[in-house]
Parts: C-alpha cells; sequence; structure tokens
C-alpha cells in the first residue's frame, strides 16, 4: 500500500500544516511517512504544495511524478497537477477562487465546498480541517483518530484548547462529501 | 665589592614577570606591544589568572603574543578575535578571557565582531594597540591614521576627502550599552604605564565579575613605521595621537 | 528497545541530535533552508538542561570563528549555514582543518552561483570535496539521504572530528533539510566534564594549564620547514581517514548492467527510478556514497567491472562525476544527468536521461 498526495493551494490556506496533520496521522497509524513542502518566500501568499507520502514500506523517493490524490486549493495548482494525477486517482478541489474546472475523465474528481462551509462556520482557521476531513473521508488511508491524535502532536500545548473546535471542522468536513 | 654583593634578591628593583618567557621578542626596538605585554604578564601572575586564562592573538604585528606570555592562546583570523573570544568565554565561563588586537585587526577587518560583541555585553576583555598603522605589513594606511600622516598607502598624507576620517571605535564602544568600562591609556612614561596596568587589571577584574565588556585602548608608537627614533615616536604620539585620541576614561560604570 | 519514533524536519533532527550527543555550543545566522536548526535550538533551550551554548551570530564569519574559539578550548562545537554562508565561513573552515581542530559544520545546500536560489542542489560538492577554503586540507564530508541520517550524522561527524582531529562537514541538499520523515533520536548522553576534555584533548587551550606547558592553538608557522612538516602530518592524517573511513550504501549491484552514482536525497529518487527501470527489465544498481570525503573509488570501480554504463545524476552541472570518473578510468562510459538552479528531477525524468544517455534509447 502506498499513497503519493500533494495538497496544493495558496500560502496561508494552511497546506502545509494540512499535510502536517496528515503525516503526523500515518505516523500514528505506524506506516512509512515522507512530508516535503515546497518552502521559502511563496509560503508568504504565493502558491504553496507539500508531497506526502504515505507506506506500509519504506519509502524511497520523497519526490514523485505523478499522485494518487490531489488537494487542489487554487486555479495555479490545478493547472499545475490535474495533470500529474494518476489515472484512477483522486482530485479533491475547492471550487471557491477556481474558474476553469477540472476537465479529466479518467480520475475521479471531488468538489469540496470548503471555503463555503469554513464561512458558514465562522472560523476561518479551521479550513484546511474541513479540506482534511474531506479528504479522509474520501480516501482513509489515515483514520479520524489518528488525525486527531496527530493534531494534537502539531499543536503546541498551549492552543490544545482549539481541539475541540478543529475536531468539529473534521467531521464538518467529512459531512461534506457524500460517498 | 663583589659582584654577588650587587645582584642578590635585597637589592633587586625589578623582575621580568614570570609569565613573561624568555623568548627573544620579534618587535623593533622602541614599539610599545613589548612594554604591554609585560604589564599584561604582570598582572595575570599577580591577581591569580595565570592557571585560568585564555588570550586571542589577533594578525598584525601582535600575532605572535602567544610566543611571549605563558598562558593558553588561541591564535585567530584577521579581525575575528572578538568572535573566538565569545565563544571561549561562553563555554568556559570561570575564565579570564581577553583579546589582545591592533587597529587593523579591532577597528577594520574586525569592526563588526567588535561592535556585536561588546553590544552582547560580553565578558570579555579587548586590549586595543592603537599606533595608527599597519606595523606588520609594512606601514600601511590604519583606520585610526590620522589626518595628513604618511603610511605606505597615504604616501603624500592621509586625505579625507579620499580616505575619510580616523575611526574613534573606543568612542563608539563606550556609547554601547553592553560596554561596561572603555579606556584609553599610553604606554609612553612610568606613569603612564602604571596607570595603564591599573586600567587593564580593572579590566580584567570587570570581566571576572561578569560586568560586561571592557575595552582597554592603548596609543602605541610604531617607531619604523612613523619612521622616527623611538624616542621621536614617543613624543610625535603625545602630541598628535594624544590630540586627536583623548587620554582617559571614556566610560567606566564600575565604582571604584 | 523502547526508541520513541518522531516526525521531523532534517533541520530540527540536526538539532535534536545536538543536544542529545551533548554538544557544547552551536554558533550561527539564519538563512534559508536551514534556519530550522537555529530555531529549533533557541525553542529547546539546552542551556536549561544539558548546559549547551546557543548563540546567533552577526553573521557567518563571526559563526565559524566562535566555532573555532570553542573548538579550540576542546568543546564540540558546531555551526549550520547554507551555500553562501558556507562560502563565507571557508576561511575559517580553513583555519580548523590547519589547527587540527574537530568541529562540525552542516551545509544544507541551495542553488547557486551567487545568491541563487533557495530551492535545493548540490552545487557545492566542489567546494565541500576538494577543499573548499585556501591550502592544502579536506573536511569530512558525510552526505544524509534522510532524516535520520540528518540524526545520526551529528554524532557520528562529532566522533569522526574527535577521532582525527580535523572538522567534519555534514552535506545535505534543501530536500532533506526540508522534508519531514520518520526519525529515532539517539540516546541523550551528559556533556563531557572539564576532566574528560582535559584527557581527550590534551592539546586544548582550556585555560587551566595547572603545571602543563600553555597550549597555543595556531595554524601560523613562518619557518618552511616546520610548516611542510605540519602539511606533512595533516596529510598523513587524511590518508588514515582515506583508509578506514570511506562508507557508502549499494543497491541492486549484483547484477547491475547499468549503475547510477548519486548521493544525498538524489538518491533515493534514482532508486525509484531503478525501480521503475527493473520492472521495465532493465538492470540498474545504484552506489550512493555516503562519505564524499573520503570517496568510495574502489567500492566504484568494482561495481562498474560489470556494468556497460555509468550515470552520474546530481543537483548540479556535473561535480561528483569527476570522482566518478577517476575511480573507473577512461574505458568507461560514464555520463552526467543533473538539474540545476533548485530543480529536482522526477524518477521518470532520471529514468528518461539513463535509457537516453546509456542504452541509446
Amino acid at each position: 500500500m502506498k499513497q503519493e498526495i500533494i495538497i496544493a493551494g495558496f500560502g496561508g490556506q494552511g497546506v502545509l500544516s494540512m499535510g502536517k496533520i496528515l503525516a503526523y496521522g500515518a505516523l500514528m497509524n505506524d506506516l512509512e511517512v515522507t512530508w516535503m513542502p515546497s518552502y521559502g518566500p511563496e509560503q508568504r501568499g504565493g502558491t504553496a504544495n507539500v508531497t506526502v507520502v504515505i507506506s506500509d514500506t519504506r519509502i524511497s523517493s520523497p519526490i514523485v511524478d505523478t499522485y494518487d490524490v490531489a488537494v487542489i486549493l487554487n486555479q495555479q495548482s490545478l493547472d499545475k497537477f490535474e495533470h500529474s494525477v494518476k489515472p484512477g486517482g483522486l482530485l479533491i478541489y475547492d471550487p471557491y477562487g477556481i474558474h476553469r474546472m477540472p476537465e479529466r475523465k479518467d480520475i475521479r474528481i471531488i468538489e469540496v465546498k470548503a471555503m463555503d462551509a469554513t464561512i458558514e462556520y465562522g472560523n476561518a482557521k479551521s479550513y484546511n480541517m474541513i479540506l482534511l476531513g474531506s479528504l479522509i473521508k474520501v480516501d482513509p488511508i489515515v483514520s479520524i483518530d489518528n488525525v486527531l491524535k496527530g493534531l494534537k502532536k502539531v499543536l503546541p500545548e498551549r492552543h490544545h484548547h482549539l481541539l475541540p473546535a478543529n475536531e468539529k471542522a473534521v467531521k464538518i468536513g467529512m459531512e461534506l462529501v457524500n460517498e | 665589592m663583589k659582584q654577588e654583593d650587587i645582584i642578590c634578591p635585597e637589592n633587586r628593583v625589578y623582575a621580568k614577570p614570570r609569565l613573561l618567557n624568555d623568548n627573544t621578542m620579534h618587535y623593533c626596538p622602541g614599539c610599545s606591544h613589548g612594554v604591554v605585554h609585560r604589564i599584561i604578564a604582570e598582572i595575570l601572575d599577580e591577581e591569580g589568572y595565570a592557571d585560568n586564562t585564555v588570550g586571542v592573538a589577533p594578525v598584525g604585528c601582535a600575532v605572535f603574543a602567544y610566543k611571549y606570555i605563558d598562558v593558553d592562546w588561541v591564535e585567530a583570523a584577521h579581525g575575528r578575535a572578538p568572535a573566538l573570544a565569545t565563544a571561549i568565554k561562553r563555554l568556559n565561563p570561570d575564565r579570564l578571557v581577553f583579546t589582545y588586537q591592533g587597529d587593523g585587526d579591532l577597528a577594520a577587518i574586525g569592526t563588526g565582531e567588535t561592535i556585536h560583541a561588546a553590544n552582547r555585553a560580553e565578558n570579555i576583555t579587548i586590549i586595543f594597540i592603537n599606533n595608527g598603522i599597519y606595523g606588520m605589513t609594512g606601514g600601511q594606511m590604519a583606520p585610526t591614521t590620522l589626518e595628513g600622516m604618511k603610511t605606505a598607502t597615504t604616501p603624500y598624507g592621509r586625505r579625507i576627502d579620499l580616505n575619510g576620517y580616523p575611526l574613534n571605535i573606543s568612542e563608539l564602544l563606550a556609547k554601547l550599552d553592553g560596554t561596561c568600562y572603555v579606556t584609553r591609556q599610553s604606554v609612553d612614561t612610568p606613569a603612564a604605564v602604571k596607570k595603564a596596568k591599573k586600567a587593564i587589571a580593572q579590566a580584567f577584574a570587570n570581566s571576572m565579575a561578569g560586568r560586561g565588556t571592557s575595552v582597554v585602548e592603548i596609543l602605541g608608537t610604531c617607531a619604523s613605521g612613523w619612521k622616527m627614533s623611538p624616542h621621536d615616536a614617543n613624543l610625535w604620539m603625545r602630541e598628535h595621537m594624544g590630540e586627536h585620541y583623548q587620554l582617559g576614561d571614556l566610560k567606566n560604570e564600575v565604582k571604584q | 528497545m523502547n526508541q520513541e519514533v518522531k516526525l521531523m524536519k532534517g533541520n530540527e533532527a540536526i538539532a535534536h541530535a545536538a543536544i542529545r550527543y551533548g554538544v557544547d555550543g552551536y554558533f550561527g545566522y539564519p538563512i534559508t533552508p536551514q534556519s530550522e536548526v537555529l530555531e529549533t535550538l533557541e525553542a529547546e533551550m539546552p542551556w536549561e538542561t544539558t548546559g549547551m551554548v546557543v548563540l546567533q551570530a552577526e553573521s557567518e564569519i563571526a559563526s565559524i570563528n566562535m566555532v573555532y574559539g570553542g573548538a579550540a578550548t576542546g568543546k564540540a562545537v558546531m555551526t549550520s549555514s547554507s551555500s553562501p554562508g558556507i562560502s563565507l565561513m571557508q576561511e575559517g573552515i580553513s583555519y580548523l582543518a590547519a589547527s587540527e581542530l574537530p568541529a562540525l559544520i552542516v551545509n544544507v545546500m541551495r542553488g547557486g552561483p551567487g545568491l541563487g536560489t533557495i530551492h535545493p542542489s548540490q552545487s557545492d560538492y566542489f567546494q565541500a570535496t576538494k577543499g573548499g577554503g585556501h591550502g592544502d586540507y579536506h573536511l569530512i564530508v558525510l552526505a544524509p539521504a534522510t532524516v535520520q541520517e540528518m540524526a545520526d550524522f551529528v554524532g557520528l561527524g562529532f566522533d569522526l572530528a574527535f577521532k582525527y582531529r580535523t572538522p567534519a562537514m555534514i552535506l545535505a541538499d534543501g530536500i532533506v533539510g526540508q522534508m519531514m520523515e520518520k526519525v529515532v533520536l539517539p540516546e541523550p548522553r551528559p556533556r563531557r566534564t572539564e576532566e574528560e576534555i582535559a584527557r581527550q584533548c590534551p592539546w586544548a587551550a582550556t585555560g587551566h594549564s595547572h603545571g602543563r606547558k600553555p597550549n597555543v592553538v595556531t595554524s601560523l608557522e613562518l619557518d618552511s620547514a616546520l610548516m611542510e612538516k605540519n602539511n606533512e602530518r595533516f596529510q598523513r592524517t587524511y590518508r588514515e581517514i582515506e583508509k578506514n573511513e570511506v562508507r557508502y550504501e549499494s543497491y541492486h549491484t549484483e547484477d547491475a548492467e547499468y549503475l547510477i552514482v548519486a548521493f544525498g536525497t538524489v538518491a533515493r529518487i534514482c532508486l525509484k527510478a531503478i525501480e521503475d527501470a527493473r520492472a521495465e527489465g532493465i538492470k540498474v544498481g545504484l552506489i550512493r556514497p555516503i562519505t564524499l570525503w573520503p570517496f568510495p573509488y574502489d567500492a566504484i570501480a568494482e561495481a562498474s567491472k560489470t556494468c556497460k554504463g555509468i550515470l552520474v545524476t546530481e543537483l548540479n552541472a556535473g561535480q561528483m562525476i569527476e570522482d566518478v570518473r577517476l575511480a573507473v578510468g577512461r574505458n568507461m562510459n560514464v555520463r552526467h544527468f543533473g538539474r540545476m538552479g533548485g530543480i529536482v528531477p522526477n524518477p521518470s525524468e532520471i529514468l528518461s536521461a539513463l535509457k537516453k544517455e546509456l542504452i541509446g534509447e
């Protein structure tokens, strides 16, 4: 079992930390994992992406050509990564800010209106957690329990009072997709 | 009267300090370094620092300071002595750590390290020999060379419009919050030597007491570089260097 | 053994490993992509626990000279930086080598020349393995490919540095510095006591002379005959290191008709390319030099015996390839595939290069 996942969007959308929580979740699931970010100034407002490879065997390359799963949060990332999804793979996208919808016919495409849900929830910082919820609902590579354990690892202790709000956000995300 | 009657402990008025060894110094006749080395060696012995000191030698005429004073030394790259001293002191906080630097080392290539070590209030002593010239490389202009002073690279005299102003680095260091004691001394007369010795002893005491950075600038002579006799160099130093670089304490936050 | 598996970046692993190894001091200056080393150390506050000194210096020049000062007193001291910062440090590194001081320098490489890019590169191979600063010297150069090796090479680097009294370098690329994966950190051990340092480093300028002759740490020797003797001593040490400390890993070399030589994270991307190649029936093996100096010349020569060609894959214009050519001689077809400027090739690019350069497809 191996999944090569890319999460791509704008800096500030929580792309890197979403990947991080997913990676920690995989760690909790006792899987091998690599988390490889794009880094530098582009984190501060430009495009940002992170590649997470999760496997039950040793991972050779943290850099891959094609992805089993792409989580796409802006137009630039859709343009860049739509064609890198493996045939039969999965593309999750938020239509907010996307004007050209994905066109591939040989992959599963799931629309998640995470931004709308975030606005409705009223907690701007929960955007990436809502998306993560949707992701693990569609692609249960990591259990929700382990995602929440991962979140606990990523959040500094002084922010642990935010855990319930984040758990709620994950659940909102899970409910956004009906499989 | 026999020779033994004259050379006996009762008649001794001066002895070479224990920590100043018998290596032949490479300094030119009339150079100030020898005197400053001697008073440092005296203080290290008298104040009980001999087995508890790391000196940091510069690049410049005093590059071989480690050959003459018998304590542990590290020889720094040009200008970097305060960076070395920072680490040595922080990693060995009970040791006396001092740097010994010339004007090129401290006030040109090493300005950054000097200012930042002093600004961090490193508990080190910086002994700064200012003779307004690069002695070791053959008498080129130093940052502290006076206006009009002839050197190998200012053969017609230092021009402000070409070379900028003589750098009063000690005045600059005195303004930093990290320094506790900044003083300018000389070693051209016995009285001046006594005062300079007192100043270095004070600086060492500050370093051991953790009061911040102490800087002892000593106006030195470079008879060879200035192309003067040692005697004339001393007179010229007091008249000209002393005029631009006023002797005395620039800052002393330690009340005696 | 009940070892906790953690998930962290390579840069963070270096910081944690340093604290656990009992490093006495870290001195550094921020530069992307390795600032997490200093940031992690400042956040961990090891001065409260192990007594380790951590200091943000005013420049890379000050950092390496702080390392030089600390190392001269026998302490285990280190710095980290990225390519332009490492260039600034070269004078100090030369002094460390010439004064026979153990120290650890971490270079998380970014693309150059000049200010270049913050993205990953391996273009400091020449600088790291052929000297870097002025004079005849070598560093022991370790090239990690995993976050685990980032952690492990801190201890290995210091052990080798103290064993041979010479500075060691971890030459990482920005990928392994920035990526997170699982790591088991080394068991914590106490910093050495003053007595242990005095015993291990009788040469150190500790300031505590207590009856011994003063110790002077210097690289200066104006007597040419003595300076030549110093150089001969350095060279004897380097020959010893070459004899004892070559490290490399090989994969699938037993039946390989083609060989890829790559170091650092690139070797892992190559490994995936090799898996893909083998799935197509192309027999490719990999040699990953772990010590870039000393270089595994013999291992590569041996593995190449059954091979028709070698592809050297690097994030540069062709640097390690010179050592591979030295290893195998002129009769072997040795080709290069490199990306520059911060671009990291995909496994498929490497596989295409292999087919194009060696198989003629």
